[in-house]
């Protein structure tokens, strides 16, 4: 499959793929970020993290008319704003879940994906009713338009540059967060034993309530992020939600780590092979390598050595 | 007939003969042959709910991809119907006469290699059980002798029924593609669409049904189905005894697909047409609900649980279509944190008390039978006990 094109070309179409398989990086890394702290720290599978993606995607749209409508001169900035709306919507949403369904169902891992799998159906409905079927999209900021030439046939788009640098950015955050934070120790403590965390005086409801909250709220910026690279539809979330967890459970769920590297390879396995082969089939190729290793490494490619 | 009593349990034995007459008498005589054949297109999904409470309820392992198995079954069969009807006489206006049309609108110009054995309707129907249950096999020999459980396995077979979907709307050429398998008309010459065979198909679908619940029961009832259960509650001290655990998950995974397997060829018959609407994520789950709806500790719980549902969905996004999604989501998250034991819970709970007080005469037979139902029952809220502690404090270790 190679063999049609030439040494330059074929140099150029890596790097372009290659672009294009960072951005797609980007939205796993932000979208399994988010699944990876609630998965992994608390054992919850959160099938309506699409949705809350998707909520902050809508948030970052009604921001962007608002700012269309009534702030027409710092339109450029709009983003940063609707970022934290996001942010504070979703966590919002996501505290409230956490306390109405999820905390009663800690003690059945398999039930909360059935419960949160209904959330999922109520809120595409709600999204449906709320904005319509059809897909809406915000109008990008002048400085966010255009391309960055980098040679006659690789040319990069700055939106793509600017999702990227906001996903390391909160990478980063999210890292230091559970490493140096309060709440970050709290939940490590939590996670490793609920008992002795709750007797040395941690209150363990409350850090399980915060950490879902955190979750969601970065599944919000991830929407934020989202709406840069494409459009938003009631089940644009879906489309995300099996690859997420399998990006999850392929890094091993409790590494951030694990979560980033696993992203990147299945991100850039798809977009590279999409190239040459059709997209269907490059999608099955890469889920079934997944699934495969999986089967081989049930842990995960980084996982922490605990006894079970 | 008290040989089968001694195996089914008197006290199940009378309910699941309610049923039969519910499904064999009463409903074909009460409805007409367009809403019986609905009856007949919910009651194949009763097979995969069936194979679902033998799986999730008794033996704890939730798969969200018994679509798969359902597709399985149902290609297979559509394959062989619609081979029957493409013959060069009937497709002689193609480019290429003989092969199925949506082979002819790809380009294809021969029938691919795999499509060739399913001229003959003896292999269809081995087909039908075999390809699903070696699929079944693959999968959880791959999964269980590596003792990937619960939640990993839910997500992974997720993630087949995706790679399943893909793979059939990608290869348009083999398989029809998003449309399906579609304009099947005959079995043997056998004109499926009238309304005898319709009459007639629908029996079968029922007598297998019954069947397949008779053959739940048995397992249930015997050694197994108690290992099941103490495997679900506990499985290191099962391993502990000496029992290998994976190979009891791999039996009944592989049981739970064939059961869906039949569903899907019955559904083609009955329908068809067969498509990867069926196969996919959002229908597996919708299976899974149909079983949490109906109980998922009570085969026939699953049974009554799916036709409910699937009455509901179909005369609620007849006339609120835009309320339907919201019903099913509330469906989901009440029945999973209200009633984890669905309607088959609720009738232990609130009416077979009252049934009992008639009956003055209760035999030990019924009171055992009845013993061994409450102590499979999944309790919705443990109090904050000792042992719900260790159970945390190991829950907080598996992570």
């Amino acid at each position: 499959m190679f063999a049609d094109y030439s040494i330059t070309e074929l140099t150029s179409i890596f790097a372009m793929q290659g672009f294009a398989g960072l951005i797609l990086f980007s939205v796993f890394v932000l979208m399994a970020l988010g699944l990876a702290i609630i998965f992994g720290q608390m054992g919850v599978i959160n099938m309506a993290h699409g949705e809350f993606m998707i909520l902050g995607a809508y948030v970052t749209y009604l921001t962007s008319s608002l700012f269309a409508e009534y702030l027409p001169s710092v339109y450029g900035s709009y983003f940063f704003i609707a970022m934290i709306f996001a942010f504070i919507v979703t966590a919002a949403l996501g505290a409230l879940v956490e306390w109405s369904i999820i905390r009663h169902l800690y003690k059945r891992p398999l039930d909360t994906l059935l419960a949160t799998w209904g959330l999922s159906l109520i809120l595409q409905q709600l999204y449906r009713t709320v904005f319509g079927a059809r897909e809406v999209g915000v109008t990008l900021p002048d400085w966010l338009m255009g391309s960055y030439a980098l040679s006659d046939s690789i040319e990069i788009p700055i939106n793509g540059l600017f999702v990227m640098g906001l996903t390391i950015f909160i990478t980063v955050g999210v890292a230091l967060m559970m490493q140096k934070s309060r709440l970050g120790k709290q939940t490590r403590a939590v996670v490793q034993n609920r008992p002795m965390a709750a007797a040395v005086g941690i209150n363990t409801e409350k850090v399980d309530r915060m950490t879902f909250a955190l979750g969601c709220g970065i599944a919000g910026i991830a929407g934020s992020a989202f709406t840069m690279i494409g459009s938003t539809g009631p089940t644009s979330g879906q489309l995300y939600i099996v690859d997420t967890f399998l990006v999850v459970v392929f890094g091993g769920a409790s590494s951030l780590i694990g979560t980033v590297a696993s992203a990147f390879t299945i991100s850039q396995a798809q977009s590279t092979m999409e190239f040459f082969l059709s997209g269907s089939t490059a999608k099955v190729l890469t889920l079934l390598t997944v699934v495969g290793i999986l089967m081989l490494r049930p842990q995960g490619l980084f996982s922490l050595k605990i006894r079970r | 007939m008290t040989k089968i009593q001694a195996f089914i349990g008197r006290y199940q034995l009378s309910h699941l003969l309610i049923l039969a007459a519910l499904l064999l008498v009463v409903m074909p005589l009460a409805m007409d042959i367009f809403r019986l054949n609905l009856v007949g297109k919910y009651l194949t999904y009763a097979f995969v709910a069936v194979g679902l409470v033998l799986c999730w309820g008794y033996g704890g392992i939730l798969s969200l991809g018994q679509g798969v198995f359902f597709g399985l079954g149902g290609y297979c069969m559509a394959m062989f119907l619609k081979l029957e009807a493409s013959s060069p006489e009937q497709t002689a206006i193609q480019s290429t006469p003989g092969i199925p049309d949506f082979m002819d609108w790809n380009q294809l110009t021969a029938l691919p290699w795999f499509w060739e054995p399913f001229h003959s309707f003896g292999f269809t129907l081995l087909a039908v059980i075999l390809i699903p249950a070696l699929f079944a096999f693959i999968i959880a020999v791959a999964m269980f002798k590596r003792r990937v459980g619960g939640v990993y396995f839910a997500i992974i077979t997720q993630a087949i029924a995706a790679i399943l979907t893909i793979l059939i709307i990608g290869q348009q050429g083999y398989t029809g593609g998003v449309n399906g398998i579609t304009d099947l008309r005959t079995l043997h010459g056998w004109d499926i669409r009238t309304d005898s065979a319709k009459y007639i198909l629908y029996f079968i679908n029922a007598f297998l049904l019954i069947g397949c619940l008779f053959a739940a029961r048995y397992i249930i009832k015997s050694k197994l189905g108690r290992l099941l259960v103490a495997m679900r509650e506990r499985e290191d001290r099962v391993r502990f005894s000496g029992y290998d655990v994976s190979s009891f998950k791999i039996f009944i995974y592989c049981i739970a697909a064939v059961f869906s397997a039949i569903g899907g060829a019955m559904f083609t018959l009955q329908v068809g047409f067969m498509s990867p609407s069926f196969v996919g994520i959002v229908p597996s789950i919708e299976m899974v609900i149909f079983c949490a709806v109906g109980g998922r500790l009570s085969i026939l719980g699953a049974v009554y649980g799916t036709l409910l549902v699937n009455w509901a969905k179909t005369s609620f996004s007849e006339s609120f279509p835009e309320l339907w999604l919201f019903a099913m989501g509330a469906l989901f998250i009440g029945v999973v944190m209200a009633f984890p034991n669905g309607l088959a819970g609720l009738y232990q709970t609130y009416v077979e008390p009252r049934l009992q007080r008639f009956k003055k005469s209760s035999d030990p037979a019924l009171a055992s039978d009845m013993d061994a139902l409450k102590t499979a029952e999944i309790k919705p809220n443990k109090t904050k006990d000792t042992e719900s502690a260790a159970e945390e404090y190991s829950h907080a270790g598996n992570q």
